[in-house]
């Protein structure tokens, strides 16, 4: 048995192996992209409260200082991404659609552009786990992955648990994105300080860094930056979607579920995206906030697809522009081409959890025409947390929202998209299901 | 500058996808089963082509009468009424009367598949819904079998294809004889033994060479065809499987109560349509289960119930009504096997 697990991938059951289109961006290191004549920055980037802004149109801001601070625990401040003048605060389009409110700043074009110097220096080391994860906080660091949470809240961990491993996940399991796995070949020293201002703040004694197996020139790079007492790991999973979700990751590392509707410290687990740590670890030691970020910018009709540092609010016009596009009717997608979201408007800005910009043109699925569902149980084989899609597409399309949840487990369905992915018939059912959730959650509003 | 002429297109996630479509899948199901018809028409020649052509057709014209009437948009280009009838058509005997098999094809869509909704909301496999209302209302000619490999098969209709509609069959028995070549009897091989304790040699059905409905003779041939399918991912091998588990669990049960008495596992595996309605009929994604482990039940239960009709029951082919009986079951099944989902609590669990 011991030797057929040497031989066994670390994997997950389910799930599906998409076309990956990586080797158009991984090998082209990161490049600096140039300043945006306009920087767009919105109030809310992340899951929780928006910052609330703390300067006026018409005032002066340097790079790197506060302008809109954190309302609350479930919020993080943002900093400006570039020295300029306030043109605006007003509302713009945002991308999932309908408005949100954004600091619009216009770049300074005689300035240098250096970030402001925040006169502090922090040693993870000699912060208490409550300072440090304040000082995480002050960074502005939401999660890089996508899901934008705010960091130091996850990092709060209840006393009553205890976390035994933090999980890092390296994985990239969406197709065409390829900033994490350019991070963990160009920010290795940051990311390993990252990950033990991480393992001191949730008081974890062991760390494991996830990473695909398509990647394995990463594992090779990292290996001699652990350390010899094995309290950082760095380990192969097979390359399969959803493999970089937390629940999924667990299981390949570790053989462990994340119980249903829980949360990972829940078995004593905390789970991080490398490029989250990786800008603790660049950001923290000397007080500054996060301002820029990696994103791929990848897909049909660019001339210059690949991997650059953005300032955050830069627009999609000004990136594509920036990579030659040409094409003239395109889908434009903020993210993956599994869960990213379509973007609607040119001027919509890049936040801080916008890992790529892909442009489908001849790429993307064909609106093909949906038909009744064949119960052909291809999304049951394809769902990795063993749902039954089918049946669940049936019930929302009968609209019986209540009966998904109660009796389907709805819920659970994190929307990976696997199941649209494979279905034959074209049903939308990620799209069904949302919108059950979102239904649902009136509902119970509603009821109280 | 990106142009201010640039058309975004606006979707939800995701945005790509790897999925044969259904006339894809009903397409190759058709491929799969087209060498089938080639081995049927060589076996019975010229009856056993224009049976398959009338179900086909029969099959396609209701299916656009249907739609018509009900100002549906046009769906034989899914290739499904195309499979439905040559499934029928595969399960009737090559002397098959053609205006019965029209009429099977009818109430194969009518009854089977519209009446229903169409694709994808039918209880039922269609064809067999067909089959099984001909086999109430003609199981005379339902259950009369003409030798293979008749000499004059490919010149010569079995004279009872061309009856005129309401009119009483002309009798094969005398065709028959006249036709036969040594060792090739009407009688199937499920009828030898039912009615006269003989057993054939499972050699021979796995090959084909014996008397039998027009495309279920062969069981080599079948796998074959249900390997190619299963190659390209489009047809479930865990329901073949399922229930040619079912039949030969159930059939040892009684082979080693009685060799003398009950035939061996093989025979039940290789004889009748046992084959080809496991990877051809059970398979029907629309009427079976879609959970793991309600598949499993779903096959295990075709392949028990088969035995046992076929063993005990007045019938000689049986796994037709089993198939149907395991369809109307499939919602019991599903709701009784639905899968443990990733991190169930023990709670949840007790609750659901």
């Amino acid at each position: 048995m011991q030797l057929f697990k040497l031989f066994r991938k670390k994997t997950f059951p389910h799930g599906i192996h998409p076309e990956e289109y990586k080797a158009e961006t991984n090998a082209k290191p990161t490049r600096r992209l140039p300043f945006a004549p306009e920087i767009i920055v919105p109030l809310s980037q992340s899951i929780g409260k928006p910052a609330k802004a703390i300067v006026f149109k018409g005032q002066q801001v340097t790079r790197g200082e506060i302008i809109a601070e954190a309302d609350g625990f479930m919020s993080v401040p943002i900093h400006a991404p570039v020295t300029g003048s306030i043109k605006a605060i007003e509302n713009v389009p945002g991308a999932k659609g309908g408005k949100q409110t954004a600091i619009i700043i216009t770049t300074a074009l005689s300035s240098g552009q250096s970030v402001m110097d925040s006169g502090l220096q922090q040693d993870y080391q000699s912060l208490s786990r409550k300072e440090l994860i304040q000082a995480v906080k002050n960074t502005g660091i939401v999660g890089l992955g996508g899901a934008a949470f705010p960091t130091h809240v996850k990092m709060s961990i209840p006393d009553d648990r205890k976390i035994h491993t933090i999980l890092i996940n390296g994985c990239e399991c969406e197709p065409f994105l390829t900033t994490d796995h350019r991070l963990m070949l160009e920010k290795i020293q940051q990311l390993i300080l990252g990950i033990r201002i991480a393992m001191k703040c949730v008081d974890a004694p062991k760390a494991i860094i996830g990473v695909e197996d398509n990647k394995l020139d990463v594992l090779a790079a990292i290996q001699p930056y652990l350390p010899d007492d094995q309290s950082i790991r760095i380990e192969a999973v097979e390359t399969k979607y959803p493999q970089g979700a937390e629940k999924m990751l667990a299981y390949s590392l570790l053989g462990v579920e994340i119980p249903s509707g829980g949360l990972p410290s829940e078995i004593g687990l905390a789970v991080f995206n490398v490029a989250t740590l990786a800008e603790i670890g660049a950001l923290l030691p000397t007080g500054r906030g996060l301002i820029e970020r990696i994103i791929t910018i990848t897909g049909d009709d660019l001339e210059k697809s690949g991997n650059y540092l953005a300032p955050i609010g830069t627009s999609i016009r000004y990136l594509l522009d920036y990579a030659g596009f040409t094409g003239t009717e395109v889908e434009l997608i903020l993210g993956g081409p599994m869960m990213g979201i379509s973007a609607s408007s040119l001027d919509i800005p890049i936040t801080k959890g916008t890992g790529g910009l892909l442009v489908l043109d001849k790429r993307a699925s064909e609106a093909d025409d949906i038909s009744p569902c064949i119960k052909c149980s291809q999304c049951l084989q394809a769902c990795p947390i063993n749902l039954n899609p089918s049946e669940l597409g049936l019930l929302a399309a009968a609209r019986k929202y209540d009966v998904m949840e109660e009796s389907y487990h709805l819920n659970d369905c994190f929307e990976c998209g696997a199941c649209s992915y494979v279905c034959p018939s074209n049903i939308p059912l990620v799209q069904h299901f949302r919108i059950a959730k979102t239904l649902n959650r009136e509902r119970h509003l509603q009821n109280g | 500058m990106a142009k201010s002429s640039l058309k975004i297109d606006l979707r939800t996630s995701p945005y790509i996808r790897k999925a044969h479509s259904v006339p894809q899948i009903m397409r190759n199901v058709v491929y799969a089963l087209l060498p089938l018809a080639a081995y049927a028409i060589y076996q019975f020649g010229i009856s056993a082509l224009a049976l398959l052509c009338t179900t086909v057709l029969a099959s396609m014209a209701t299916e656009a009468l249907f739609n018509y009437l009900s100002h549906k948009k046009q769906t034989l280009n899914n290739y499904s009424a195309v499979v439905t009838g040559l499934l029928l058509g595969m399960t009737l005997p090559a002397g098959f009367p053609l205006w019965m098999g029209g009429v099977a094809s009818f109430t194969a869509i009518a009854l089977g598949k519209t009446l229903f909704g169409g694709l994808g909301f039918n209880v039922f496999n269609p064809a067999l819904v067909g089959r099984a209302f001909i086999q109430a209302a003609f199981p005379v000619s339902i259950t009369t079998w003409t030798p293979a490999l008749a000499s004059n098969r490919f010149i010569e209709f079995i004279p009872s294809s061309l009856a005129i509609p309401f009119m009483k069959p002309l009798a094969t028995a005398d065709w028959s004889a006249q036709v036969t070549i040594d060792g090739f009897t009407g009688a199937t091989p499920l009828a030898l033994m039912k009615f006269q304790g003989i057993f054939t040699d499972s050699y021979d059905l796995f090959l084909g060479t014996v008397s039998g409905s027009t495309g279920e003779t062969s069981s080599l041939l079948i796998l074959v065809c249900g390997l190619y399918l299963m190659w390209r991912k489009m047809l479930d091998w865990r329901i073949p499987a399922a229930v040619l588990f079912g039949t030969a669990l159930t059939a040892s049960f009684f082979y080693y109560l009685d060799p003398s008495q009950y035939p061996s596992p093989t025979f039940m595996l290789f004889s009748g349509g046992l084959m080809f309605a496991a990877v051809f009929m059970a398979s029907d994604m629309v009427a079976s289960p879609v959970t793991p482990l309600g598949i499993f039940v779903f096959g295990c239960l075709v392949g028990f119930l088969t035995v046992i009709i076929r063993l005990f029951g007045g019938l000689t082919e049986a796994v037709m009504y089993a198939i149907l009986f395991a369809n109307a079951a499939t919602p019991l099944i599903e709701s009784y096997t639905q899968p443990r989902i990733f991190g169930a609590r023990k709670k949840a669990q007790e609750k659901s």
